[in-house]
């Protein structure tokens, strides 16, 4: 059931009843791209018109994720300078008649591009879409100020570990001085439980206390997620049964606004698991 | 908290390499935060003292200021212990 009070605010975000939403994360391979490449297809397993956009210019790769990297025509580059038309660029997905790519334009872009043309896309987008995902690059300079122009709510991508949750931290604070973005909420991926559990990893209450941004989701480490990329084929279409690809399908239904509880982390059934299990149980 | 938890408390074992991570995070991200070096802190507490001082004795030993987060903002929290009320001169 949608919870009234978080679909109001969700409704206010809306442009042309498009939600555009930046996932980024400061550190680079946190599991950005694969995540945008999976709430991409988990959406349109959902029923909604969505658009991934690749605005890492310098070193892209969601049409790699999505299979997509021999079906590129044009870019977003020939649609901002005018020279090909929106729907010219757009990469449909082999499966999903529903998810389409705005692939990332050639790296030299990155010496004239500006915010404007990144709003100015997105509003084009707007137009046919339901959602728009922006995969941003890693950093936080101008790469990352041109993903984020266009967007009005932004996912913060990270894992579990120092120097991730610190970088998360700096883009936090970004976004919220930025203006544009008005919800932020966290995906903690690439958790390890068992690592979690003999207390050689942060918890996934550790990382919210220091952040204090609302949670969207917790991914577990899954050595599925590079089988699929070698296949370019996202877990999310659900070829394959899988801890994250179940995990992004919960994530994309809390997206749309469903309440979905947010799991303890899967635990196995070996007698050693059960005895961690029983440590685990809470008492206070 | 869980019964590891427990246990590990009971046993002593608190410096796990999970904890060591979120106290330096704290430490780190409350300087990260606010853009403040150390240095720049002590300047500003000795500055703030010396406006402070017109109207009030200090215990110059005993101030200090601080910088605490919680949630996602920062505070800036000054404790300047007073001696006594200065009278002003008119």
């Amino acid at each position: 059931m949608p919870s009234s009070g978080l679909i109001a605010h969700i409704d206010a975000l809306k442009t042309n009843n498009c939600r555009s939403i930046v996932l980024c994360s400061g550190k680079g391979g946190v599991g950005k791209t694969t995540l945008t490449a999976n709430l991409g297809v988990a959406l349109a397993k959902l029923g909604h018109k969505t658009c991934v956009v690749d605005a890492d210019y310098g070193l892209r790769n969601l049409d790699l994720l999505l299979g997509l990297e021999s079906r590129i025509v044009f870019t977003a580059q020939e649609v901002i300078s005018g020279s090909c038309r929106l729907g010219q660029a757009l990469v449909k997905h082999k499966h999903e008649a529903n998810l389409m790519l705005m692939p990332a334009g050639n790296p030299r872009m990155m010496d004239w591009l500006n915010p404007e043309h990144m709003q100015s896309l997105i509003t084009m987008l707007a137009d046919g879409f339901d959602f728009i995902l922006i995969d941003a690059p890693a950093g936080v300079e101008d790469g990352f100020k041109n993903a984020v122009a266009g967007a009005s709510e932004a996912i913060l991508v990270v894992n579990p570990e120092i120097s991730s949750v610190r970088d998360a931290d700096r883009v936090a604070g970004l976004l919220s001085s930025q203006g544009s973005v008005d919800l932020i909420q966290l995906v903690i991926n690439r958790v390890r439980p068992r690592m979690v559990e003999k207390l050689d990893m942060m918890s996934i209450e550790d990382v919210l206390d220091i952040l204090a941004v609302p949670l969207l989701g917790v991914v577990q480490e899954d050595e599925q997620v590079i089988i699929s990329s070698n296949l370019g084929e996202p877990l999310a279409l659900g070829k394959y049964k899988s801890p994250a690809g179940a995990a992004y399908g919960n994530i994309a239904r809390r997206i749309q606004g469903e309440e979905v509880p947010i799991p303890d982390i899967d635990k196995p059934a070996g007698f050693i698991d059960r005895l961690g299990d029983f440590l685990s149980t809470r008492i206070i | 908290m869980t019964i590891r938890e427990l246990l590990n408390r009971l046993f002593g074992n608190t410096n796990t390499s999970a904890n060591s991570a979120s106290s330096r995070l704290r430490m780190v991200l409350a300087h990260d935060r606010s853009d403040l070096s150390p240095a720049m802190l002590d300047q500003m507490r000795l500055e703030i003292m010396e406006v402070v001082s017109k109207y009030l004795e200090l215990d110059h030993t005993g101030s200090e200021l601080t910088l605490e987060t919680e949630e996602r903002s920062t505070a800036l929290v000054a404790n300047l212990p007073i001696r006594r009320v200065r009278k002003l001169v008119r």
